[in-house]
């Protein structure tokens, strides 16, 4: 036992440390691609009224006269020491703007998620207990073609349909801090059922693939031959041994729910990420950029660690490797 | 049925439909004209004020950058905004664009236009209670007008002197140079009076407006509650306000279409008319000073001559842009920045209208040949590219070949606008004509984009400037407009309105020339059915 606990504490110490040298790669890629827009946050703020002077005392009072690299570096030094910086475009602490949105956009995933993960799950063995049949059939194909529009089309379309012409959820999912819990679950409804739906047929997809791939081997058949029922003998012997893919999957579709969110947010003006990171690119502002994309890079590499840790933790025979 | 009559109700009410319409329309729906009759007294009865209630806004133009602080405030949600908790000293009359009394009751000027009194309005309370004196004036003033201020007022604050209290109600500008237009330049929205002229703290969003904040998330959400001791017990009629920002087209169109909101700003022209067809939403379009337009230096060839200059006036057909890029939704221009919405301009200067023989025949005279370049983004106004790609079909007709470069958005302002001899812009407009053509037109402005420069243009400016009798104003403006249009660099063919959208349950609303949503007076003047 000993030896195992080692092996799987090394891993999670190894996968670390290279999540932290993929966060400095990642920052340099995100503080490259966005010194190479045309234009920077001096200009974008001035717009028409750029004037050479005007332009020329916003960069040196923002620091943008100094060169890339001294600038790439002190930045890594001070988010070494914790500190994301300040926002060039408006002044504010970075740190306090990306607190409240990030909790909108946790708020947002984890109710996505907590929706979509067992009804994907449970669609999965039900269409597994009706393979091939008409049931299966209904689930593949309505699941499949959601995931085959993209999500801003889903989103006007629930729009048009539920807000616009039933009038029964608001079009545009504003939250703030003085909200009911129970306002704000009626704001974000729409922007949850349009995640929902834009990842139920992955996970769908792959609980069924995984269980089918089990269903053929020997003990399914002993268990079958025993005489258990067939929701038995899917649920208690084979989803057990299909268990890892699948949380491979859900973790991916999670790591989605964070990230992929931004046409989301902009479609329901929700306060979220997406939505602050599209406004900066606009503007150009890096720092504020970096920061979120690097909250974006890590919560994916946190999440890939936990799939694939979860996948040994459900395998014995990855947990035990000879 | 029952919704039709409501539409057209409303729009009765609004002055979008005629009587004579109304009884047609009402006709046509086979009812018989004293029923048509009495919905029209019905409709006019409505419109006395309802009290109460809470209106919502939805509107494009906030950003989570947005500050409290008013010399800060930039676009249409901050600017709302300030309109909610604040006042100026002067206002700008909905109806002919002058300078109306606000906190100040009156005013008025030595000869020369150096020096001016202000009179303050007696028992004005702010927010926290306090009664606003002249102390709290002057020390706005001062803030928006310091060295280093960081106000995006100080461009009209730049030429004051001094400003001095005279008591407790009454203030003393002085000016380095005479200027008729300062109670103009006082209704800008920048310069609320704040307590102690918001030194202590100039976002705390204390003023003397219709609305106390309630409160604010920058890019999200602001609402303000009815200030009891307002000074006007006429405005005011909704018990909160509350400005949702919704940057998102199709966000703000279907909060309009669920009736979420009471009232949009910024409807986009090209799906206007659908809008306007619904039973429960009506399209609101003022037209104000902004403009489209393609400034040409006329420093450099092929511009410098005059004659290609008038060619390429004469090539561009005004009404095909209004109705094709505008959809309808504007006025042709006059290849003058300014127009009716301004006070002091001329309504009776010739309209240049589409010519194709006189262009050829100004083109032949200027001896040019080979294609114009003209560089277009969809960044300098939105349609930009089709506008440039239909004045080069118009341009045809007359021989005259336009060669359109299409530029992307990134750096637009910077390095094509004010820098390429031939390229499409916009301009918002000024509060008054001296400001607009100061700005822009006058030799030594840093966005003299036209490079047009006339000693006697400027020198008629600087007359109109100090000239108090607004007759002789009126004619050096006139003057000041011929030789724009004649002589100048800037092809404007097109003013563009401003397109608002509100539901039948907003009543009482006016269309002000200044901007957009009754130039953000909508909170103070509108109520709910």
């Amino acid at each position: 036992m000993a030896t195992q606990h080692q092996t799987l504490g090394q891993l999670v110490v190894r996968r670390l440390l290279l999540g932290v040298v993929l966060l400095l790669l990642i920052s340099l890629i995100i503080f490259a691609g966005t010194e190479l827009l045309p234009g920077d946050v001096a200009q974008s703020i001035l717009g028409q009224s750029a004037t050479p002077e005007a332009v020329r005392n916003l960069r040196l009072e923002m620091g943008l006269d100094r060169p890339a690299a001294e600038r790439y570096l002190s930045w890594l030094s001070n988010i070494l020491q914790g500190d994301l910086g300040t926002s060039l475009s408006s002044g504010r602490d970075i740190g306090d703007m990306i607190g409240d949105r990030l909790g909108n956009t946790l708020f947002l995933a984890s109710s996505a998620a907590i929706i979509a993960v067992p009804l994907a799950v449970f669609l999965g063995l039900i269409a597994v207990l009706h393979r091939n049949g008409i049931v299966d059939k209904i689930i593949s194909i309505s699941t499949i073609s959601m995931i085959s529009l993209p999500e801003f089309f889903i989103g006007y379309l629930l729009i048009l349909l539920v807000a616009v012409q039933l009038n029964w959820l608001p079009s545009s999912s504003i939250v703030y801090n003085s909200m009911s819990f129970a306002e704000r679950l009626q704001a974000i409804a729409l922007p949850c059922i349009t995640l929902t739906l834009v990842c139920l047929a992955h996970m769908m997809r792959m609980t069924r693939a995984a269980i089918l791939n089990v269903m053929s081997s020997a003990y399914i058949e002993t268990a079958q031959l025993k005489g258990l029922s067939p929701f038995r003998v899917i649920f208690h012997h084979a989803f057990p041994n299909a268990i890892s893919p699948i949380i491979t999957v859900i973790v991916l579709n999670l790591a989605y729910l964070v990230v992929g969110v931004v046409v989301v947010e902009i479609i329901y003006v929700y306060p979220g990420m997406g939505q602050l990171l599209v406004d900066h690119v606009t503007n150009r502002d890096v720092p504020v950029v970096q920061a979120v994309g690097l909250i974006f890079a890590a919560i994916y590499i946190l999440l890939n660690m936990f799939a694939d840790i979860m996948a040994i933790v459900a395998n014995p025979r990855l947990r035990h490797p000879k | 049925m029952s919704q039709v009559l409501d539409k057209f109700k409303a729009q009765v009410v609004q002055g979008k439909l005629s009587r004579r319409e109304l009884m047609r329309s009402a006709a046509a729906l086979g009812l018989a004209l004293p029923i048509a009759g009495s919905l029209l007294s019905q409709s006019a009865m409505a419109s006395t004020p309802n009290k109460g209630g809470r209106m919502i806004l939805g509107l494009a133009g906030g950003a989570t950058t947005d500050s409290l602080d008013p010399a800060l405030a930039l676009a249409q949600v901050a600017f709302i905004i300030l309109k909610a908790w604040g006042n100026t000293l002067v206002a700008v009359s909905p109806t002919d664009g002058s300078a109306q009394p606000e906190l100040a009751e009156s005013w008025e000027a030595q000869p020369g236009a150096k020096i001016w009194t202000f009179q303050l309005r007696k028992g004005v309370a702010f927010h926290n209670g306090q009664e606003m004196t002249s102390n709290d004036v002057v020390k706005t003033l001062q803030r928006h007008s310091g060295e280093d201020t960081k106000s995006a007022a100080l461009g009209i604050m730049r030429g004051i002197e001094s400003i001095k209290a005279d008591g407790k109600y009454k203030v003393i500008i002085e000016l380095k140079s005479g200027n008729a237009d300062l109670p103009y330049l006082l209704t800008d929205y920048h310069l609320v009076i704040q307590p102690n002229g918001g030194l202590d703290n100039p976002t705390a969003a204390i003023g003397t407006g219709p609305y106390e904040m309630e409160s604010n998330e920058p890019g999200v959400r602001f609402v303000g509650k009815k200030f009891k001791d307002h000074f006007n017990s006429a405005i005011g009629h909704v018990d909160y306000v509350e400005l949702r920002v919704l940057n998102d087209q199709t966000a703000r169109m279907s909060a309009l279409r669920s009736g979420q909101i009471h009232a949009a700003n910024l409807l986009d022209p090209k799906t206007a008319k659908l809008m306007d067809r619904l039973p429960n939403v009506s399209v609101q379009n003022t037209s104000g000073k902004a403009h489209y337009l393609f400034p040409m230096h006329c420093d450099k060839a092929p511009f410098e001559n005059n004659d290609l200059r008038l060619a390429m006036k004469y090539a561009i057909n005004r009404e095909e842009m209004v109705e094709r890029i505008l959809h309808g939704y504007g006025s042709v221009g006059n290849d003058i920045p300014i127009n009716g919405a301004y006070s002091l301009f001329s309504t009776d200067i010739e309209q240049r209208s589409y010519d194709p023989d006189k262009a050829a025949f100004h083109y032949k005279k200027s001896g040019h040949s080979g294609a114009i370049q003209l560089d277009v983004s969809d960044v300098a106004f939105p349609g930009a590219v089709d506008a440039g790609l239909l004045y080069q079909q118009q341009a045809k007709k007359a021989g005259i070949d336009i060669k359109v470069n299409r530029l992307p958005s990134d750096g637009y302002w910077s390095n094509v606008w004010n820098k390429k001899p031939f390229c499409a812009s916009y301009t918002g407009g000024r509060a008054t004509q001296d400001q607009h053509y100061s700005v822009f037109y006058s030799s030594p402005a840093d966005w003299n984009d036209t490079k047009w420069r006339r000693p006697k243009f400027d020198s008629l400016l600087k007359q109109a400037q100090i000239e108090l009798d607004q007759g002789k104003r009126k004619a050096l403006y006139r003057e000041m407009a011929i030789m724009m249009r004649d002589d100048g660099g800037a092809i404007i063919p097109m003013f563009n309105d401003y397109v608002d959208g509100i539901t039948s349950k907003l009543q009482g609303f006016t269309k002000d020339p200044a901007g957009s949503l009754s130039n953000g007076n909508v909170i103070s003047q509108c109520w709910l059915a």
